[in-house]
This record gives C-alpha cells, sequence and structure tokens, in this order.
C-alpha cells in the first residue's frame, strides 16, 4: 500500500506545480500582452520642441540618449577620415527642404543674432577670408546609408573665434535655420564646438550649387544628417533647446553619432 | 511509477520567455529601420534571388515609413535585451549550469549523429545529459550571436564615440550587414526550435514551464517485512 500512497503524492505534487507554474506563465503572457499595446497605443507625446513620438518612447529616448552622451561624447573623439581621393564625385541629394533652387551668394548674407540683440551680417566673401578647414569622411544618413564626401569651409570653431562670439559659446545650444524658415535644426555646444563642425562652402574644390546648401551649410560629422541644415540663413544661440524640423517627426533631438 | 526530474531551473525559464517578446519586439523595430535603407539582396552571377524584402512583405506587416518609429522601439527594447541576456549569463556561470551548455570536445562529432537521428537516417542518437551535443551548440551559439547582435549594433548606434568598435566589426557597412544576417539568423534559429519543440512533445514543452519532467521511475526494490530485515 505504501508504493502507491507514494504514487499519489508525486501524482499530486506534479498537478500542483503544473497548476503553478502555467497560472504563472498565463499571467506573464497576458501581461507581456497588454504591457504592449499599452505601449504601442500610447498617445503622442504633447507638441513642443519635440514631437510626434510616443509619449513613454520619447523619454526613454531622452534619457538613453543623455545616458550615451554622458558616458562617451569627448570632443577629443575625431571622425575617422579618409584619403580625397576616397570622396564621390555625385554627393546624394536627398532633401531640399527649405533649400530648394538656387540662391547666389550675392544675394545672401548670412544672419548671425549675439544674445546682445545685435544681428551680424557676414557675406561669404568674408567668411571665405577666414582659415580653411577641409574634411573628407564618411556622411551617414539616419536612413541608414552613407557616403564619403570631401568638403571645406570654416570649422565652427574658428568662426566663433574671429567673430568674438565667447559669451555665445557658453550657451547651451546652436540653432540655425534656412533663410526661408522651412528647415531648422538645434545642435547642442559641444557637438557645435567640435573641431570637425564646418561651415562648409565647398564641396570638391566647388562652390556648393542649389542642391546642396548653397551658398553656406552645416557639415557636422558627429551628427546623421538631418542635422547637416543646407543653406543657413540664421545663426542663434540659446540655453533652451532650439526648435528642430526632424525632432518634431518623431526623431531624436540629440541625433548624435 | 511516476517520478519528477528537474530539468530547469526557474531562472533560465524567465529568461527564455522574457526574451520571446522583447526579441520579437527588436526584430519587428529593427525591420522598421533597414526598411529606411533596405539595399541587402542575394546576388549570384547577375541574378537577385532574394531581396530583403519584397514590398508585399512590407506592406503585410505595415513596415512602410515609419523608421522614427522604429528606433525609439528599438533605443528602448535594447536595454531590456541586454539585461535579461546579462541576467541569463551571469546565472548559468554562478549556478554552474553552463557545464551543461556549453559544447566539449565529443559535442562537435556527436551533433552530426544527432542530426543525423532526428533526421531519421540513423536509428540512435547518441546519449546525452540534460542536452544532446547539437542543442550543446545551438543554445551556445544563440547566445554569442545575442552578444554579436549588441556589439555590431553598437558599433552602428554610435560609430564615432564607438570608432574602435566599429573598426572591430570591420567597419560602419560590415557592422550593418552582421547585424541584418545576425537577426535573420534568430528567425531560422527560431523555425527549427519550433518544429523541434513540437517533436519534442508536450513532456518537454512543460519543463520549460514548470521546471520538471515527468519519467517513469522503477520502485525501488524493497522487501516489506514485519521484523523490519531490509535487503543488503
Amino acid at each position: 500500500m505504501k508504493k502507491s500512497k507514494e504514487g499519489l503524492m508525486t501524482e499530486r505534487k506534479i498537478k500542483r506545480r503544473n497548476f503553478i507554474s502555467f497560472a504563472f506563465f498565463g499571467a506573464y503572457i497576458a501581461s507581456t500582452y497588454t504591457g504592449f499595446r499599452w505601449l504601442y497605443k500610447s498617445p503622442d507625446e504633447t507638441p513642443d520642441i519635440t514631437a510626434g513620438a510616443h509619449k513613454p518612447l520619447r523619454r526613454a529616448l531622452n534619457k538613453t540618449e543623455l545616458f550615451f552622451r554622458r558616458l562617451t561624447f569627448n570632443e577629443n573623439h575625431l571622425v575617422k577620415t579618409y584619403p580625397r581621393s576616397m570622396a564621390v564625385q555625385q554627393i546624394r541629394h536627398n532633401s531640399d527642404i527649405g533649400s530648394a533652387g538656387e540662391l547666389p551668394p550675392e544675394n545672401w548674407k548670412l544672419q548671425v543674432k549675439r544674445i546682445s540683440g545685435e544681428t551680424l551680417q557676414i557675406t561669404l566673401n568674408e567668411l571665405m577670408k577666414l582659415p580653411k578647414t577641409e574634411i573628407t569622411y564618411d556622411f551617414k544618413c539616419v536612413e541608414g546609408w552613407d557616403q564619403i564626401s570631401h568638403w571645406e569651409g570654416v570649422s565652427f570653431r574658428d568662426f566663433m573665434a574671429h567673430y568674438s562670439l565667447e559669451a555665445e559659446s557658453g550657451m547651451g545650444y546652436v540653432g540655425l535655420e534656412t533663410p526661408d524658415q522651412q528647415y531648422y535644426v538645434g545642435i547642442d555646444m559641444p557637438s557645435a564646438m567640435h573641431p570637425q563642425t564646418l561651415l562648409a562652402y565647398q564641396m570638391n574644390d566647388e562652390l556648393l550649387n542649389g542642391k546642396h546648401g548653397q551658398p553656406l551649410r552645416l557639415i557636422i560629422p558627429v551628427k546623421y544628417g538631418i542635422k547637416n541644415l543646407k543653406r543657413i540663413g540664421t545663426i542663434t544661440f540659446s540655453n533652451s533647446r532650439p526648435r528642430d524640423y526632424w525632432a518634431e517627426r518623431g526623431y531624436d533631438y540629440y541625433s548624435g553619432l | 511509477m511516476k517520478g519528477i526530474k528537474e530539468k530547469h531551473p526557474l531562472l533560465m525559464r524567465w529568461t527564455h520567455w522574457v526574451n520571446f517578446p522583447i526579441l520579437t519586439i527588436m526584430i519587428w523595430s529593427g525591420m522598421l529601420i533597414y526598411w529606411a535603407n533596405d539595399e541587402y539582396k542575394i546576388t549570384l552571377l547577375g541574378h537577385t534571388y532574394v531581396h530583403f524584402f519584397p514590398d508585399w512583405f512590407y506592406n503585410l506587416l505595415h513596415v512602410p515609413g515609419r523608421l522614427a518609429e522604429g528606433m525609439a522601439f528599438h533605443f528602448l527594447f535594447m536595454w531590456l535585451f541586454a539585461l535579461n541576456g546579462f541576467v541569463y549569463v551571469l546565472y548559468t556561470i554562478i549556478s554552474g549550469q553552463w557545464r551543461q551548455l556549453l559544447p566539449n570536445r565529443h559535442s562537435f562529432k556527436e551533433a552530426w549523429l544527432v542530426v543525423l537521428h532526428d533526421l531519421h537516417i540513423r536509428k540512435m542518437a547518441p546519449p546525452q545529459d540534460k542536452y544532446n551535443a547539437a542543442q550543446r551548440i545551438a543554445y551556445t551559439a544563440i547566445i554569442i550571436m545575442g552578444l554579436g547582435s549588441l556589439v555590431t549594433g553598437l558599433a552602428i548606434y554610435k560609430p564615432v564615440q564607438f570608432n574602435w568598435l566599429c573598426w572591430l566589426c570591420g567597419g560602419y557597412h560590415l557592422a550593418r550587414i552582421w547585424h541584418f544576417v545576425l537577426t535573420i539568423g534568430y528567425v531560422f534559429f527560431f523555425l527549427i526550435h519550433v518544429i523541434q519543440v513540437i517533436l519534442a512533445g508536450w513532456n518537454n514543452f512543460r519543463s520549460v514551464v514548470s521546471g520538471f519532467e515527468v519519467v517513469n521511475v522503477r520502485p525501488e526494490p524493497k522487501i516489506e517485512n514485519n521484523n523490519g530485515d531490509e535487503k543488503v
């Protein structure tokens, strides 16, 4: 009789453990499904400097970027450069929001809004007299493509120093907008002051044409292409984040590489 | 008589099941990202055999035009994927379960015999412990693949700040290709895994939920008598 009692005990034990395990398993499946559904259906953030992302996902995006920025961003981390001969001749043209068509340099002046309220008006000729910086690097688009390209212009650092914008460089952000204000980006000051950031006016030894931001564009190798604004009209400085075209459309504000 | 044979510790069961939805979300959100530059295909002698992915496939899964959303999901769930994997590996090391898991010097030879047996070419399967040789190799490989996804992912995510990682992966292009190939690998792993689980049957499946298998135990040869004598 003892044996069958033991068998019965085991049988009961199996049943009990199965019941508990599968109850937890079922609860887990249900909560995972509910949790994901909640996130997937969660409302978009209130449109502000950033917009277009699910509210909880935007929070996560900001926190993640901050984590990586604090952990890894270092001005001495230079973007890999390539021999000039590796640069492509035909640079990919992806978008011309705010920079469609031609804008000859003689019809243009860069507007730099100082924090004192004064606005500097700078011509391309004046910029071209500053020390020239060249870079051949791998331009990376947020879409996933990249292209080795060659650019020439004034390093943003040199530009700030030349126009005595010391007070401005102490601010948190630089805002850049196209003359028609259709496209605009915000750049954190450390990335703007990175030694490889350029105000570019030439690619492959030729002045920029209408497709690539004539007459002056931003080349910022530590960021995705979406931050490399074509056709700079105005430059502003602020401690709060300036408006940013793609950050208003669900993309990360920082978009650093 | 039925008996209980402990098989999978609680933590290994949980990390296994937690990984499933996380990896699914990572693959899905990864596809939303990949769509924006879907350049990979298998081309041999000028003929394209597979294009990753055809339009009907994208449309079926509502992939097009969701790059930003994909990135937002991907960069949240990457934390959970890494954390869950870290817990699993740490537990495997500390608990000594790695002995059951890592391939040993016989595994690579035996794995062939397991495959032949599973394909009904060979009658006998080699004797096994918790996992057979093919399982040891597959379950170890999938962990290394997970690590590979993290490394290649970081290399694509921060190619400037982690330029040494990018270099280690063979550059930005190769890192992105590896990241993609590993994902395809997960899908194949999943398909074979599910088929094997179905073939292995309920007892095996249950053990990944409740931790034990039910086995037939031979009753211990005891002699019951009144004066308490037992066989020596």
